[in-house]
């Protein structure tokens, strides 16, 4: 269980040398955690219907043809809306949009986080200083209200989520990254490449981003884990274009209808409970991630843990 | 006293940089939301609407600088313009602002105090039956989005049980007053929003303080401690808990943006109307000036938080007070 983790990080030690087998041993280490496993098989589920909503959703998520407001039936499992649209298929349809905008908001941010943080770092001086304080003043800022500002002012739709999401995310990642990047700053390699006169752009992008690999990677799964949970939130506040497939639209049109007291409680309960899994999915790989990456946060193996506080009672 | 005034420094330009958010946002927009949404003003007295069509560069003929400084003279001096309604917006605030306290002021101690105390308690058992379960089970819960544990907690206690009410601050009819019944009827209003803050906010601390105290309980003078046979107790809160919960502090008053955030979310949810409630009807009503302004209120009380969390963070580290 072990030996796929050890045999990553010897993988890394070896500057990734080996990168045919690189895969075959992150898809080992991530079967061996079982938080990993767990995450990982969530989100291919949740991918899975992305790709195909048609196989599954066993009708057109628009045809308002039922009866309004029905609870859940054999012919309905999760009822039907307001409208008598068919809750399933509409949360099937749902997934696509939202796990697009979830990935592209979160590849973004990341590009953003690792560009502030690793200039401050490899440039330093006044750059460092601006690139820092521009990064602290954003982890300050409270997010959902800066969100819903710049919101108002923009069209509602899918476009402008994913603006004012990016906008509003990197900051956090920024600042682990700089950090990251301060500790290889004077490493050989790095001043190797400085005498053969590369330029700065070459050094950030080709010696210092891949030895933050798996930092990035890290990044990129806690930026999901945010951005599934805010974008869900802006909209189900009515700062979505209501029209929109996804689980947040789905949410703010259930509210408004006060789907919770009128009966059809899954139209509200059912995309809230889609948007806390994907969260989950992405959250459980990253805390394994973090444990893969720290062998100190890792669990102690319990009956080591027993032992030594035998030997403690008895001294 | 370095590391407070480097602190004050950052607090300063944060607040300015607030201020010019919201100067810019209305400027570098696509669109002319602003002087839309300033056109549907009326009854707004002349001078107020020549500070916001400063504020949001609509109709004015002087430079964006002198622009720019009256805005931030007329911020500095506590002059926040007024609402759609012609209402003062900070006077509008205000009278909102001790719901919004009450419920996320108590939560958030609480939930700061669990998510502590239960990172304290895993990293001392570390590997024990509470380190496998606690952490991992916090941190999941804190990554469900607020308003699924509201939607729930609502779905089950008010109206499936029926035990707690549906939303709103007190019932209607009743007129507030001290006596038993009203204050009861208040707080039977709160449980189930500050139920989804804490159950959600809890985790957000338990993780770093578990990690930080898991550092902090291999450094020597931890094992001088238990060495002198000191009590378990002692050693626990006076010796680690003491000096892991330092970057907490700080962690947590970072944090209360997010919290801020979740409770503008809850607050919607469960028609509770403080600050939250009024920021999800600025924004249905368009009322620029009032948002800008929730904005504003909102940098400045994580500033403040912020602050205070430095302050203790210098009363309880002589280091930062010698650096």
């Amino acid at each position: 269980m072990t030996t796929g983790i050890v045999d990553i990080a010897a993988g890394e030690e070896a500057g990734g040398l080996e990168v045919q087998g690189a895969p075959r041993r992150l898809i080992r280490a991530v079967l061996g955690n079982r938080k990993a496993a767990v995450g990982a098989l969530i989100l291919l589920v949740i991918a899975f219907v992305a790709a195909f909503p048609g196989l599954i959703a066993p009708d057109d998520p628009h045809a308002a043809i039922y009866a309004s407001d029905a609870s859940p039936s054999s012919s309905h499992l999760l009822g039907t809306t307001q409208l008598g649209q068919d809750v399933l298929s509409q949360l099937i349809w749902s997934t696509r949009l939202t796990l697009i905008v979830t990935l592209i908001v979160s590849l973004i941010a990341t590009f953003l986080s690792m560009i502030v943080g690793v200039t401050a770092a490899y440039v330093g001086g006044v750059t460092d200083r601006v690139l820092t304080v521009l990064t602290d003043v954003f982890l300050i800022l409270p997010v959902l209200p800066l969100l819903i500002l710049l919101a108002a002012y923009l069209p509602p739709g899918v476009t402008s989520l994913i603006i004012v999401l990016c906008i509003t995310s990197w900051a956090f990642q920024a600042r682990q990254l700089r950090s990251q990047g301060l500790s290889v700053r004077n490493r050989d390699f790095l001043v190797a490449a400085r005498v053969r006169g590369e330029r700065p752009l070459y050094i950030i992008l080709v010696e210092i981003v891949p030895t933050m690999t798996s930092l990035l990677a890290a990044s990129f799964l806690s930026l999901a884990v945010y951005v599934v949970g805010f974008a869900a939130s802006l909209q189900f506040l009515g700062l979505g274009n209501s029209g929109d497939l996804m689980w947040g639209t789905m949410l703010y049109n259930a509210q408004s209808a006060s789907a919770l007291e009128a009966g059809n409680a899954w139209w509200a309960l059912a995309p809230g409970a889609a948007v806390a899994l994907l969260g989950t999915g992405f959250a459980l790989l990253n805390y394994a991630f973090d444990e893969i990456g720290n062998p100190a946060l890792r669990p102690v193996k319990r009956r080591r843990a027993l032992r030594r506080q035998r030997g403690r009672a008895s001294a | 006293m370095r590391y407070l005034a480097r602190r004050l420094g950052l607090f300063a330009v944060t607040l300015w940089a607030a201020l010019t958010v919201n100067f810019i946002i209305p400027r570098v927009m696509p669109g002319n939301e602003a002087s839309a949404v300033l056109g549907t003003f009326r009854g707004v007295n002349p001078a107020a609407l020549h500070a916001l069509e400063i504020q949001f560069g609509v109709h004015t003929h002087q430079n964006i600088l002198s622009s720019y400084f009256e805005y931030l003279g007329n911020c500095l001096t506590g002059q926040f313009g007024v609402t759609a309604q012609g209402v003062p917006v900070m006077s509008e605030i205000t009278s909102k602002l001790p719901w919004t306290l009450g419920l996320v002021g108590i939560t958030t101690v609480i939930a700061f105090l669990i998510g502590t105390l239960a990172g304290v308690a895993s990293a001392w058992w570390r590997g024990g039956r509470l380190d496998a379960v606690l952490p991992p089970t916090l941190f999941i819960v804190s990554t469900i989005p607020m308003f699924f544990v509201g939607l729930l907690l609502i779905y089950i206690f008010a109206v499936k049980l029926n035990w707690l009410p549906l939303g709103s601050n007190y019932s209607i009819g009743t007129t507030p007053s001290f006596s038993f019944s009203f204050v009861w009827d208040v707080i039977k209003h709160a449980i189930l929003p500050g139920l989804s803050l804490v159950v959600v906010t809890a985790g957000l601390w338990v993780y770093s303080m578990r990690n930080n105290m898991i550092t902090t309980i291999s450094e020597d003078y931890v094992k001088t401690g238990r060495a002198k046979g000191l009590a378990n107790r002692r050693v626990m809160f006076d010796y680690a808990g003491r000096n892991a919960i330092l970057p907490n502090l700080t962690g947590f008053a970072m944090q209360l943006g997010y919290v801020l955030g979740g409770a503008i979310v809850i607050e919607y949810l469960f028609s509770y109307p403080g600050l939250g409630y009024l920021f999800y009807t600025a924004t249905t009503d368009h009322d620029l000036p009032l948002m800008q302004g929730l904005f504003l209120f909102y940098t400045l009380a994580v500033l403040v938080c912020v602050l205070i969390a430095d302050l203790l963070t210098a009363v309880l580290d002589p280091r930062t007070r010698e650096a």
